[in-house]
């Protein structure tokens, strides 16, 4: 779905005070009925992150992971059945999971002294029945689901998307007999910047040819268009000439401005 | 000599035996016959410089709007007894102030200021220094006597027939070639001393305020505003009049600031008022000559208010005097004794187009009358060399209502030469540029000697790119700089570079990208190429005259700078040569000379169509053409490669300004010992000659030979390289060549215009264009005297760009559709393998080719019996009937023509899928093999199919 930015800014003024939980999403979709489920939480999920970029190092700071894990310890003791950790975080605006992987990262110095490894930490956040205490795995667990937006739960979610719309990608230009080389076939050659797809014949879209293509499984916003400009498409660009990216979950229309280099789109055209 | 050439004006009976005198040059002995008329002794080639000053000092006050290549020979005092100092001072003050505001065309002009191009001047971005392009007549003009440096801007020449070898002895000839101070044709007045020519009027009566802006490193891409080609008009005036007050002023040496200038400008004007044109007697006599309103600026402009002036050849006086002067001047042009025949020929148009008031002056083209009437004599005489130039250039001269007035019978020749030019002007170049594709087998990890230099080298390819990228979107923007923006980058990417030791690497992308970019003609947006050149040639004069408000706002600018523009780098060229500068990296630049110094040499032996090879037969398949396209390729290319060789060769040794004579004397002789040239000119020249490949290498050495330093050419090596060339101008006269080669020689005439011998005609009308762009101006000239608009703007006409309203029900559609698609046929080599590409493209050739001779084998004889039989029917039957004839004829061919298109096509479907599947690869993939089969049957059948339906009917009616 192309956005234009006047839309686009509609729903991130929306999304300002929303917090990451299903209850939220469920806001938006009443909101914005016309858009796709997916579409808002790209949107919303892209605009948490810039919230919590800004915000995330007041609760970096020592004593403030302090004060959280002291209060954590308390509440627990006093309600070991309640999702105290899950409310923490709703409290002082914190993503859940990153909430969840503070509390432990504290926790797991108690328990092992300074040499826990960022492994062990990934790991037990992934399978929260590896953690010893058996209170703050079920509020860890808790966190981690309750999270739409952070957490080993999401990223698992969005890498499958990844995977499937890349697979989708492929069983549609296999529908249309394009040829194409695809990224593990490339990194075989030697390429040095490999996109998703390389067409073996060129196609035009919209008057616009098309070398390559890329699909990413979220919403083209300013920022991570840009940024995959800087590091993917132009790149790809000057080696193989001008090529197509599909936001599967929309994208800004203005930013579809380059087409002679880039060209944008939320799906396959009928070719 | 003076003395003589006024003379045979006075003895018009004698006019016949001095033009055979001059015409009767031997090849050797040119230079030695001597005049020993009236006890003079003359060497020849004085006279010929001699009588182009004259013509240029008679016609100065009708073309004050643009004279072209004033050329004064006198050494002026202020000249002779100022120093290097001076000098100086007048260069950088003539150039920042001056040279914009008058447009006298030059023969050897101050290059453009706009481009900066020494590394001494990146700082400051200051102006190019003057005299850039070598030439044999100015090489040994630099080494001549001080005392005339100034003619180097005032577009003097001498007749460089000198031995390259010889030094010193120049002032010399210098003193023999100014005209005697007692010369009297008629009074001194009206023949004032060159140096004082009479300009002041442009200043003396401004019509309106000019605002100079310094040319510098404010405005460093700007686009001239006027002629590179302008003669300071500092030089020409200020010596009799200001001279004090200006030398003094000049002496700052640097460009002056703009409120300096301005001070300046108000000062002159206030003197000049106070002292009005006493102080020269030339002036005053001169003055009233010089139309109101005319030549405060630029380019060769036509007032309106002075179209109305009709001149008639009624009124044509000294008609056997110009007669005289026609001949002569003609002969000089015939055989090559002139510098540069266009901007001779350009002087001609100037003269047909002048503008000048009555006047009652004995002075032979003082009145427009005059003036056109020997234009018009000699654009008759030299009608095989006007006849070569562009359709719209044709076309306007056709519609000239003074050459129709004066000579109808040139109108028609001029008519029926349009028909048969070629050359376009605006060539549709494909904007669709690619990068340079990777390609695995030479840009993958085994390419490189570790981990570390493929990592660094995959980052500097997106920086390279990026700055390419940026320098596309913004280097048009006021404010936009090249080494700010991207000098930090790029530099900080170049010691990367060092530390990964990927110099070669680089070189090799940067070099492919500049060829993908570079290679064709100029690029769209380059100046002095107005879009609109069909519009004038589909309108025609009338029309223009009528749409002239319309165009005056619609159009272009008419920026005429002559035909003798400096080097210049057109379009994204400048990109290159900017980087090359900012990165300042004495690696990547030995990279980048080798691979070009090898690339050229490559090209250089490139085979081209011996004379030898049967032409006939091939031409018949339309290979010919082929041959051409491939040649003027390989030329393009190796031009461009050259001026980029060039210009980093002589990077290190560039200068603002010209060394001192010390300094030039001990760099000779340094760089003789010290430095090996990077190309052995003289070598590649005299193999080429040799070889009689000068068509070939003659225009890429002088692409290389443009971007010389001060001092590169009194080096030995490329001061015997400038000679032989200049050799081989002489040599060469274009009327005594057959009309095959003709054009061959003209692109050799024109790039130096130095010329020699081929036989095989590979150049069109289309490529002399590309090459020699400059030749644009005469059509520049000739709309801008039918425009007539250019005074009022200041000669340049501002440019709206229009939108046009959207045709309806047009193929547009259709057409972009195929533009599409033949995009999409390049897309798809893009990312193949390069030789993929030249396998499609060699058996489409092929393929093509045997589809013609196949069919004129098979089918085309078959008609023939046929045709013959119904030709011997007929003729036998009593009462044949001609146009029943022609009728059944007709029919025949009618119905051949469309059963040969479709037996070629079919013959060509056929075999090139054969070649394909057998030529490529087997592991190609299906699609990648079905597109390449694909491609090849279409080009090959379009090859076939355009050479059978051009020459079927010919051929056949030819034959019956």
């Amino acid at each position: 779905m192309r956005l234009s930015r006047a839309e686009y800014k509609d729903i991130v003024r929306a999304t300002e005070q929303l917090r990451p939980t299903r209850q939220c999403m469920k806001i938006l979709k009443d909101r914005f009925p016309n858009h796709s489920q997916s579409t808002l939480l790209s949107i919303f999920s892209l605009e948490y992150q810039k919230r919590t970029k800004r915000t995330i190092s007041r609760h970096h700071a020592a004593d403030v992971v302090e004060s959280h894990y002291q209060r954590y310890l308390n509440e627990a003791k006093a309600r070991p059945a309640a999702p105290v950790l899950l409310e923490m975080a709703n409290e002082v605006d914190l993503s859940p999971a990153l909430m969840g992987r503070l509390i432990l990262d504290r926790f797991l110095q108690d328990v092992s002294g300074e040499m826990h490894s960022k492994a062990v930490l990934n790991s037990m956040l992934k399978e929260p029945s590896l953690i010893p205490d058996q209170v703050l795995a079920n509020n860890i667990y808790q966190c981690t689901i309750n999270d739409c937006c952070y957490g080993p739960l999401v990223d698992c979610i969005k890498h499958a998307i990844g995977q499937e719309h890349e697979v989708l990608l492929r069983d549609k230009l296999k529908e249309r007999n394009l040829s194409f080389l695809d990224e593990n076939k490339l990194r075989t050659m030697g390429y040095d910047k490999t996109p998703d797809i390389i067409l073996e014949v060129p196609i035009a879209v919209e008057g616009h040819i098309v070398h390559w293509i890329e699909s990413k499984a979220s919403f083209g916003d300013d920022y991570s268009h840009r940024t995959y400009l800087n590091e993917q498409f132009w790149s790809y660009w000057n080696r193989f000439g001008p090529g197509l990216v599909i936001y599967w979950y929309g994208f800004i229309g203005e930013l579809d401005c380059q087409r002679d280099r880039v060209t944008a789109q939320n799906r396959i055209l009928q070719l | 000599m003076a003395a003589i050439l006024d003379l045979h004006l006075r003895k018009v009976s004698s006019a016949a035996h001095l033009s055979s005198k001059c015409c009767s040059s031997g090849q050797q002995e040119r230079d030695s016959l001597p005049f020993t008329e009236c006890g003079v002794t003359v060497q020849k080639h004085q006279f010929v410089s001699f009588l182009l000053n004259f013509l240029r000092e008679q016609s100065s006050p009708a073309l004050a709007h643009g004279t072209p290549a004033k050329t004064p020979n006198r050494p002026r005092p202020a000249a002779q007894t100022g120093g290097l100092s001076e000098r100086r001072a007048c260069r950088s003050a003539g150039s920042a102030t001056t040279s914009r505001s008058s447009s006298r065309v030059q023969l050897f002009s101050p290059p453009s200021f706009s481009t900066t191009w020494n590394p001494a001047s990146r700082p400051s971005g200051s102006d190019r220094r003057h005299g850039q392009r070598p030439s044999p007549f100015q090489s040994q003009k630099r080494r001549g006597g001080r005392g005339s440096q100034h003619s180097d801007e005032m577009g003097f020449w001498d007749t460089g027939s000198k031995k390259p070898g010889r030094g010193g002895g120049h002032s010399r000839s210098r003193e023999q070639l100014s005209p005697p101070s007692t010369l009297n044709f008629n009074n001194l007045e009206d023949f004032p001393p060159v140096g004082s020519s009479p300009i002041s009027p442009l200043i003396s009566k401004p019509s309106r305020r000019i605002n100079p802006t310094p040319v510098s490193a404010e405005r460093p891409r700007s686009k001239p505003k006027t002629c590179f080609t302008s003669t300071p008009f500092t030089k020409l005036s200020s010596p009799p009049m200001g001279a004090e007050v200006l030398d003094g002023s000049m002496r700052v040496g640097s460009p002056l600031s703009l409120q300096e200038e301005r001070e300046l400008l108000k000062r002159e004007k206030s003197k000049r008022a106070q002292q009005p044109a006493a102080s020269s007697p030339c002036l005053s006599s001169l003055e009233p000559c010089t139309p109101p309103k005319t030549g405060v600026l630029g380019g060769a402009k036509v007032t309106p208010e002075l179209q109305t002036l009709c001149p008639e050849r009624s009124k044509v006086t000294f008609t056997p005097e110009l007669d005289l002067l026609a001949e002569l001047y003609c002969a000089c042009i015939s055989e090559n004794l002139v510098p540069n025949i266009f901007l001779e020929l350009f002087f001609v148009m100037q003269l047909l187009t002048s503008m000048s008031p009555p006047s009652n002056d004995r002075c032979y083209l003082k009145q427009v009358h005059n003036c056109v009437y020997f234009a018009v004599t000699v654009l008759e005489n030299q009608f095989q060399l006007v006849a070569h130039l562009d359709k719209g250039a044709l076309r306007l001269l056709a519609e000239n209502e003074r050459v129709a007035s004066f000579s109808p019978a040139l109108r028609d020749l001029l008519i029926q030469a349009q028909g048969k030019s070629s050359a376009k002007l605006s060539p549709s170049v494909s904007t669709f540029i690619h990068s340079v594709p990777f390609q695995p087998d030479t840009d993958n990890r085994s390419n490189f000697g570790n981990d570390k230099a493929f990592h660094t080298f995959k980052k500097q390819r997106d920086v390279f790119y990026e700055a390419l990228r940026e320098w596309e979107d913004l280097h048009n923007e006021p404010g936009w700089n090249f080494d700010a923006s991207l000098g930090g980058r790029i530099r900080g990417m170049m010691n990367q570079l060092t530390s990964a030791g990927n110099h070669s690497h680089f070189a090799r992308l940067f070099l492919k990208q500049l060829v993908q970019m570079c290679k064709g003609p100029r690029m769209s947006g380059a100046p002095g190429e107005p879009p609109d050149a069909d519009l004038l040639e589909m309108l025609g004069a009338d029309g223009l005259g009528r749409l002239k408000r319309l165009e005056e706002r619609l159009i272009q600018p008419h920026g005429i700078v002559g035909p003798c523009p400096p080097p210049s780098f057109p379009g994204h060229q400048e990109f290159f040569r900017d980087f090359i500068q900012t990165a300042s990296c004495c690696q990547l630049n030995q990279h980048l000379q080798d691979s070009l110094c090898q690339q050229l040499l490559q090209l250089d032996e490139v085979s081209i169509l011996s004379p030898s090879a049967s032409i006939k037969e091939e031409d018949e398949d339309g290979d010919m053409e082929q041959q051409k396209q491939r040649f003027s390729s390989v030329l393009l290319l190796a031009r461009l490669l050259a001026k980029f060789l060039g210009f980093i060769s002589f990077l290190p040794y560039q200068t603002s300004e010209r060394p001192s004579r010390e300094i030039q004397e001990a760099s000779v002789a340094l760089r003789s010992k010290v430095s090996v040239p990077v190309l052995d000119v003289c070598a590649v020249l005299d193999n080429s000659v040799r070889r009689r490949r000068t068509i070939l290498t003659v225009p890429w050495l002088v692409e290389f030979l443009s971007m010389l330093d001060f001092v590169g050419p009194l080096l030995l090596c490329y001061r015997t390289a400038l000679g032989t060339l200049l050799l081989l101008y002489r040599r060469l006269q274009l009327r005594r060549c057959a009309d095959v080669c003709y054009l061959n020689k003209l692109l050799l005439v024109s790039v130096l215009g130095w010329l020699f011998h081929d036989c095989i005609p590979l150049v069109d009308q289309q490529l002399l264009y590309f090459c020699c762009p400059f030749l644009s101006e005469f059509r520049k000239l000739l709309a801008a005297f039918v425009s007539g608009s250019t005074a009022k703007s200041g000669g340049i006409i501002r440019k709206i760009t229009p939108t046009s309203a959207e045709l309806k029900d047009t193929p547009i559609a259709n057409r972009s559709q195929q533009k599409l698609q033949g995009e999409l046929e390049q897309a798809f080599f893009h990312n193949q393998p390069p030789s993929l590409r030249r396998t499609v493209e060699f058996v489409a050739e092929r393929v093509g080719s045997n589809s013609v001779k196949h069919m004129k084998a098979t089918l085309v004889s078959e008609l023939m019996d046929r045709g013959e039989k119904i030709l011997r029917d007929k003729l036998k039957s009593l009462n044949f009937n001609t146009s029943k004839l022609n009728e059944s004829i007709c029919a025949l061919l009618c119905d051949a023509g469309l059963e040969a298109l479709e037996r070629a096509t079919r013959f060509c479907d056929e075999k090139s899928l054969e070649a394909v599947r057998t030529l490529l690869p087997e592991e190609t993939s299906p699609t990648v093999l079905r597109t390449s089969e694909s491609i090849t049957k279409r080009l090959a059948a379009e090859k076939a199919c355009s050479w059978l339906s051009a020459n079927i009917t010919g051929k056949l009616i030819k034959d019956l």
